[in-house]
């Protein structure tokens, strides 16, 4: 490699720490945020981790048996049963003397929004020892981008075909999880990785149910470009469709991006295949939505504690 | 120290005993006592367990998957829908080859609701990997957690210790708990041969392809066929050290009979009363109790039923479009080795009571016929 | 973070050389998952001001530190484009690969 020798050779200006738990040679597709959010959250919590990875698109990211592309242990289980794998795996490590090790239940929407979210509940009213990640993509895209409850209103899917596009809003799982009054809820994005660092080593120093959910576009299933990726999760915030917040013991509720000026989220759909056959009466009708949303969420954090 | 226990207690003592680690139960009428006792033990702090109170029978199986990987022994306890409800997680814990041990309730299934006994909760899971101890008396019930435990630890494969409903999970018997040591000295800790740890980290249960899934399977079922042997040996290392005899089948008064009745479960108990009384009147009547269906005990049913002149299946269950499942376990394995005639008998669904009246039915219709009138002859039903 | 070296594939000849369960014994590294690749990114380091955002936004882990400067590593890099879209000094050009 032939460096400018012109130049004065600076220190790169890192804004994450160096050390990789994951590595090249895994199977995502081009662009994934999923991958993305596994690295940083990795980054953020090191070695002494373990995951609990049900069916969703990491049980095959991370390559098949006899492989693995992460630094870290991994118990593939069952789809609805992240939440409660983490907590019997940390139990037992606790039993067998590892009381160092961060156990992360690692799922998608579906496994979190839909099948998983008993488990999720029985976990979380407990206040099990664990931290829950739900990277979001918002479809089943490892089955080929089927409606989950995570898919946003006016979307389509392989199930929710333009015709019929999904007609209900996206659940609100951040809302379900703080009224379980557990000590820390986050949303997260991949393009804002300073602030997903930074919640996920907040998240680390404290005991009991941790969730944070982190936005993590899908070129392959949303219809985007692989190089929007990054664009996409700016516009997601900027447009505040996905907030970027905090809630401490289901009572505090802190904001951590405000757009100064709200983005119209014609913005963010128009760039996304999944949404280019919305009218503009039902663009409107996601704009009301995404306002109210927002609304109460300011309320939420001007209220608190709640 | 010899105590009077219900057959649920017995299990909660067999796991206390085994010094399990990590619990995961949810409640289901017949097992309650089961996990109150164990909750009372961990509160106690009589037993270092981490009890985790779930919200599911599949979040249960799931948290003793985890623990289980992590190293630790695992337990719980459940019965008809919830083991029914756990059945995908069954298969995770075989293919998985983690050693939980469960204990199940034979519970009938709903609908109609049903609390009462019969086996097909059970038998649905015959084929998830797991191996299968049905226990005739609470003696049993304590001193198979703690076999079980030893054979399911040297093998990786997960066990199930089946007890029937009410007749067995709610009677009272005496029964002898032995020392802690004793039991510590019969069952070291568990020292699995992989567990999940950050020290050395691997990836369980990845994506399997076609290259590779067909050798582990076959793997599970090599390990499957070295059981028999291990819990015939594990029960002679236990009775040296406690002076009681397990087997794979308990077979009485077999020698030199012509009737031989293959029951399970308490019916196995009754079958004795049955036995006796029909010898009294001079009828050389036997029966066979198989206490292990998983691994089928190929030898010892072979051997011992070849010697006779008719065979008589009970089951307390039905495997329907087909037969009685014991009926089909058996038939299956004398098929070659012996052409004895092989009566199946369906009796007890749901609780019905089998009784020494029963029996009597069963055997007098054996003694009368050849060969079997019918295909299935339900006893007791009201036609 | 270094340039990574791939690794081998493991093959089993037997069953007896597998473990019991299903768990991995190596590193996906054997996958090189630069043949995905129908455009390749190239770094004109003339104009890059080491600000780590290309590095930083790789799903990949293929571009690499060395000397204080982004090295994309073509035996990874899958070519998702991600790296010259968010570089702000647009030093970093998609080109075409020969086939």
């Amino acid at each position: 490699m032939n460096h400018p020798q012109k130049k004065k050779q600076n220190k790169m200006r890192l804004t994450l720490p160096l050390e990789e738990y994951m590595h090249s040679g895994h199977l995502a597709c081009q662009g994934c945020g999923a991958t993305l959010a596994m690295r940083y959250v990795l980054k953020a919590l090191g070695q002494r981790t373990a995951l609990c990875i049900p069916a969703c698109c990491w049980s095959v990211i991370d390559g098949p048996f006899p492989y693995s592309s992460l630094d870290v242990p991994i118990f593939h289980c069952a789809f609805e049963t992240a939440a409660i794998s983490a907590a019997g795996l940390k139990a037992g490590l606790e039993m067998v003397g590892d009381h160092e090790t961060q156990v992360v239940a690692w799922a998608g929407d579906g496994g979190t929004f839909d099948i998983g979210i008993q488990a999720l509940s029985g976990v979380a009213e407990r206040n099990d020892d664990i931290i829950y990640v739900c990277y979001d993509n918002e479809a089943y895209m490892n089955t080929g981008i089927q409606r989950s409850s995570a898919t946003p209103f006016g979307a389509w899917t392989t199930t929710t075909p333009v015709k019929h596009y999904k007609n209900r809003p996206k659940k609100d799982i951040d809302a379900i999880l703080a009224a379980h009054r557990i000590p820390y809820v986050a949303t997260a994005n991949i393009s804002y990785p300073e602030d997903l660092y930074r919640k996920v080593l907040k998240a680390k120093n404290i005991k009991g149910t941790r969730f944070i959910h982190i936005y993590a576009p899908c070129p392959s299933g949303w219809k985007t470009r692989p190089e929007d990726t990054i664009k996409l999760g700016k516009l997601a915030v900027q447009t505040c469709i996905f907030p970027l917040f905090e809630v401490e013991e289901g009572s505090t509720w802190k904001i951590n991006i405000k757009p100064r000026e709200k983005k119209p989220v014609e913005e963010y759909l128009m760039r996304q295949g999944r949404f280019r056959h919305l009218t503009a009466e039902a663009i409107a009708l996601i704009q009301e939505e995404v306002d109210r949303r927002w609304a109460r969420l300011l309320k939420y954090e001007e209220t608190s504690p709640l | 120290m010899r105590k009077v226990l219900m057959g649920n207690h017995a299990l909660s003592y067999g796991a206390m005993l085994s010094r399990v680690q990590v619990i995961a139960a949810y409640p289901i009428t017949p097992q309650t006592q089961v996990v109150e006792l164990l909750s009372e033990m961990c509160a106690e702090k009589i037993l270092d367990a981490q009890f985790i109170k779930v919200e599911s029978e599949h979040s249960a199986m799931a948290a003793c998957l985890g623990a289980s990987l992590a190293g630790a022994r695992t337990f719980t306890a459940t019965s008809a829908q919830g083991l029914a409800l756990m059945h995908e997680l069954l298969h995770w814990a075989s293919g998985g080859r983690l050693p939980v041990v469960l204990g199940n309730i034979n519970r009938a299934m709903a609908p109609g609701w049903s609390i009462w006994t019969d086996q097909n909760d059970s038998l649905s899971q015959r084929d998830t990997g797991w191996m299968q101890f049905y226990c005739g008396s609470n003696q049993e019930v304590l001193d198979s957690v703690i076999q079980a435990f030893k054979v399911a630890e040297k093998l990786h494969i997960p066990a199930m210790i089946i007890l029937d409903a009410f007749s067995l999970s709610h009677t009272y018997e005496i029964v002898d708990v032995p020392d802690q040591e004793k039991v510590d000295k019969f069952l070291p800790p568990f020292q699995p041969k992989f567990r999940l740890t950050p020290d050395e980290p691997h990836a369980f249960g990845g994506l399997t392809s076609p290259e590779h899934y067909f050798e582990l399977r076959y793997k599970l079922q090599k390990d499957m066929e070295k059981a028999p042997a291990l819990i015939e040996e594990t029960g002679q290392e236990f009775e040296e050290l406690f002076g009681r005899k397990l087997g794979l089948v308990d077979p009485y008064k077999c020698d030199d009979a012509e009737i031989i009745l293959v029951t399970s479960g308490t019916t196995g108990y009754t079958a004795r009363v049955a036995v006796d009384h029909f010898r009294e009147k001079g009828l050389k009547v036997g029966n066979l109790r198989i206490r292990v269906l998983r691994p089928f005990p190929f030898e010892k049913v072979q051997s011992i039923l070849s010697h006779a002149k008719k065979v008589a299946v009970i089951d307390r269950n039905i495997s329907y479009g087909h037969h009685g499942i014991f009926y089909q376990e058996v038939k299956s394995a004398l098929y070659g080795n012996s052409s004895v005639p092989v009566f199946g008998y369906i009796t007890g669904l749901g609780g019905r009571d089998i009784t020494l009246n029963t029996f009597q039915k069963i055997i007098e219709e054996t003694q009368r016929n050849e060969t079997p009138p019918e295909r299935i002859s339900w006893i007791g039903v009201k036609k | 973070m270094k340039k990574q070296q791939p690794t081998k594939k493991i093959i089993f000849h037997s069953e007896k050389e597998m473990p019991l369960a299903p768990y991995s014994l190596g590193s996906m590294l054997h996958n090189r998952t630069g043949a995905w690749r129908n455009i390749r990114p190239e770094i004109n380091l003339e104009n890059c001001i080491q600000c780590g955002i290309c590095w930083k936004f790789c799903p990949d882990v293929a571009i690499y530190i060395e000397n204080e400067y982004p090295v994309v590593d073509y035996t990874y890099c899958k070519g998702c484009g991600l790296c010259a879209e968010e570089c702000p000094v647009k030093c970093i050009t998609m080109v075409e690969e020969e086939k």
